[in-house]
């Protein structure tokens, strides 16, 4: 018997992201920035722990060594965090309730003369006696919920999309908004942090010394490399935190506010803030933290989506291999397969009688139309 | 209890499926998930607009729980960011105890209510929180008469 090893659903999900770790990590396809964060984050601090903290640690407290390793492995936590997990995409709609979205979308609209341009497919959602306009998304086939926007670099459609951000490697949305202001809040502290120690470095050296830098020539061109990572880090980091405080005190996200939503005149207010500064914060922050809807690591089955597998396939391979017939046991038409196989008689004759008269049920291969169809019927009944 | 899983394990593998309906988000409230109540006309002849209408309440009320922003939420968060979040590798979220719940809650409505009416709930979480997708297979009613009318015929062809 050949085992095979099963397909997970990761490997079949559209969109432009890649997995690793057999699904359990999802990111965007270009990943070049993000390595050059994981860089100068890992490379910077390393210095600072090599150069500046012995002498720190003996000179002053051994206490700054400690709080800027703990200071790391958070900013590295929330990193990963950020970059590795889903962001909120919405799975594409499934052939069913693509059509049935369009049989909405053609009854609302109409007749359309031939050769005139169909309306845009927009929906009216009333939220907080506020007007909310949702677009219909062409790649995902749905429409799309208030907040969200279709990621054109990984082809998804993003929950409470905020933005796609290169230097993480993935998009920032609704499931790792959180942990992406808390990386730059954590790393402008850390920033901060090894700017400020490097400078009392140099002080210190250079009080207690007079000579500066006797002792080897390595420590003063790592403590410069250091301080100018820190000065032009400091810059964006602290800068991008600041911006994300004020988007988070309002309750808007950077699509928002780029895109100017809820401001201007003429326009509607934000009908998502609570108009509580605090209110606003704790819903941004301290929400409970929503689970994945992707479900990359189910199970794919070659014949069915479904995860629940061994009736599907049984029923299929049944089918195939021994013709079930239906018995006098039982009153409803028999489940297939696992309870009578020795029972499974080819009763054409009686296949025939029974087709005609229960539509419902396995049917033994005879020439009558419903065995066509029941194929397709398990197939979709078990999606 | 066994008649009922019977019916229901039988629904999914052996009924033709006529329709499928969506029932659609509730955005009002703003982006909490929550299901319109609105009760379908392709329901009108299967199921009790009562039945329904408990169902989807209980539903609401299953969510609206899962994303309370309460006493709970908040200890939950201090305590995950100050261990960096590490606690939800080896801890369940309230949310997904509470998609637990509500799978089982769904798994129960379709072999009471549902399933003996020909009709099948599947879980929003597997179509993206979206929607509630109900599949309308084909009348139990015509099915049941018409099966024990091939019974006595099978066993006179045998």
């Amino acid at each position: 018997m050949i085992i095979r090893k099963p397909t997970r659903k990761w490997e079949k999900l559209p969109g432009k992201n890649t997995f690793c770790c057999d699904g359990r990590v999802m990111m965007a396809r270009q990943k070049g920035v993000f390595y050059l964060t994981l860089f100068l984050i890992v490379g910077t601090c390393s210095l600072f722990f090599a150069f500046e903290c012995p002498y720190l640690a003996v000179h002053l407290s051994p206490a700054i060594p400690v709080f800027a390793v703990l200071l790391f492995i958070f900013v590295m936590a929330m990193l990963l965090r950020t970059s590795f997990s889903d962001p909120g995409v919405l799975p594409r709609a499934l052939p069913e309730e693509a059509n049935f979205i369009e049989m909405e979308i053609e009854a609302a609209n109409g007749n359309v003369l031939a050769g005139q341009r169909p309306p845009p497919r927009i929906k009216n959602v009333q939220i907080n006696n506020q007007i909310v306009k949702l677009k219909y998304c062409y790649t995902c086939k749905i429409f799309r919920p208030p907040r969200a926007s279709h990621c054109s670099i990984c082809d998804n459609c993003v929950d409470r999309f905020d933005h796609h951000c290169p230097w993480v490697g993935n998009c920032v949305g609704k499931r790792n908004y959180r942990y992406f202001y808390l990386f730059t809040l954590s790393l402008s502290l850390l920033t901060i942090y090894i700017f400020a120690f490097n400078i009392v470095h140099v002080v210190l050296r250079e009080y207690r010394s007079k000579k500066m830098f006797h002792v080897d020539s390595l420590t003063p061109h790592c403590t410069v490399l250091e301080v100018l990572v820190c000065f032009f880090t400091i810059w964006s980091v602290v800068g991008l935190t600041g911006f994300h405080t004020y988007l988070i005190s309002l309750n808007q996200t950077t699509n928002e506010d780029i895109k100017g939503s809820w401001s201007g005149k003429n326009r509607v207010q934000n009908p998502y803030s609570h108009k509580n500064i605090i209110k606003n914060c704790c819903e941004v922050l301290c929400s409970p933290t929503f689970p994945s809807v992707l479900d990359r690591r189910g199970v794919m089955l070659e014949d069915s989506s479904s995860p629940t597998h061994s009736d599907a396939s049984a029923a299929s391979t049944h089918k195939s291999s021994n013709p079930v017939s239906q018995t006098t046991k039982s009153s409803a038409p028999l489940i297939p397969n696992e309870h009578t196989p020795d029972e499974a008689k080819p009763g054409i004759g009686a296949g025939t009688q029974k087709s005609t008269s229960s539509p419902k049920g396995e049917k033994p291969p005879s020439p009558t139309s419903p065995n066509a169809v029941a194929p397709a019927v398990i197939k979709e009944s078990t999606h | 209890m066994a008649t009922e899983f019977h019916n229901l394990q039988e629904l999914r593998h052996s009924a033709s499926l006529a329709t499928k309906v969506f029932i659609q988000r509730d955005y009002r409230d703003s982006t909490i998930c929550k299901f319109q109540t609105k009760f379908p006309a392709e329901l009108d002849s299967r199921i009790e607009r009562s039945l329904f209408e408990e169902t989807l309440k209980t539903l609401n009320c299953y969510y609206a729980e899962a994303e309370k922003i309460g006493g709970q939420s908040y200890l939950e968060g201090c305590l995950a960011c100050a261990t960096a979040y590490i606690i939800f590798l080896c801890m369940e979220t309230r949310y997904e105890k509470i998609l637990k719940k509500i799978s089982m809650y769904i798994q129960e409505q379709n072999e009471k209510i549902y399933a003996p009416r020909g009709l099948l709930l599947t879980d929003p979480i597997e179509r993206g929180m979206r929607v509630i997708e109900i599949s309308i297979f084909e009348d139990s009613g015509s099915t049941s008469s018409s099966s024990s009318g091939s019974s006595p015929s099978s066993s006179t062809a045998q």
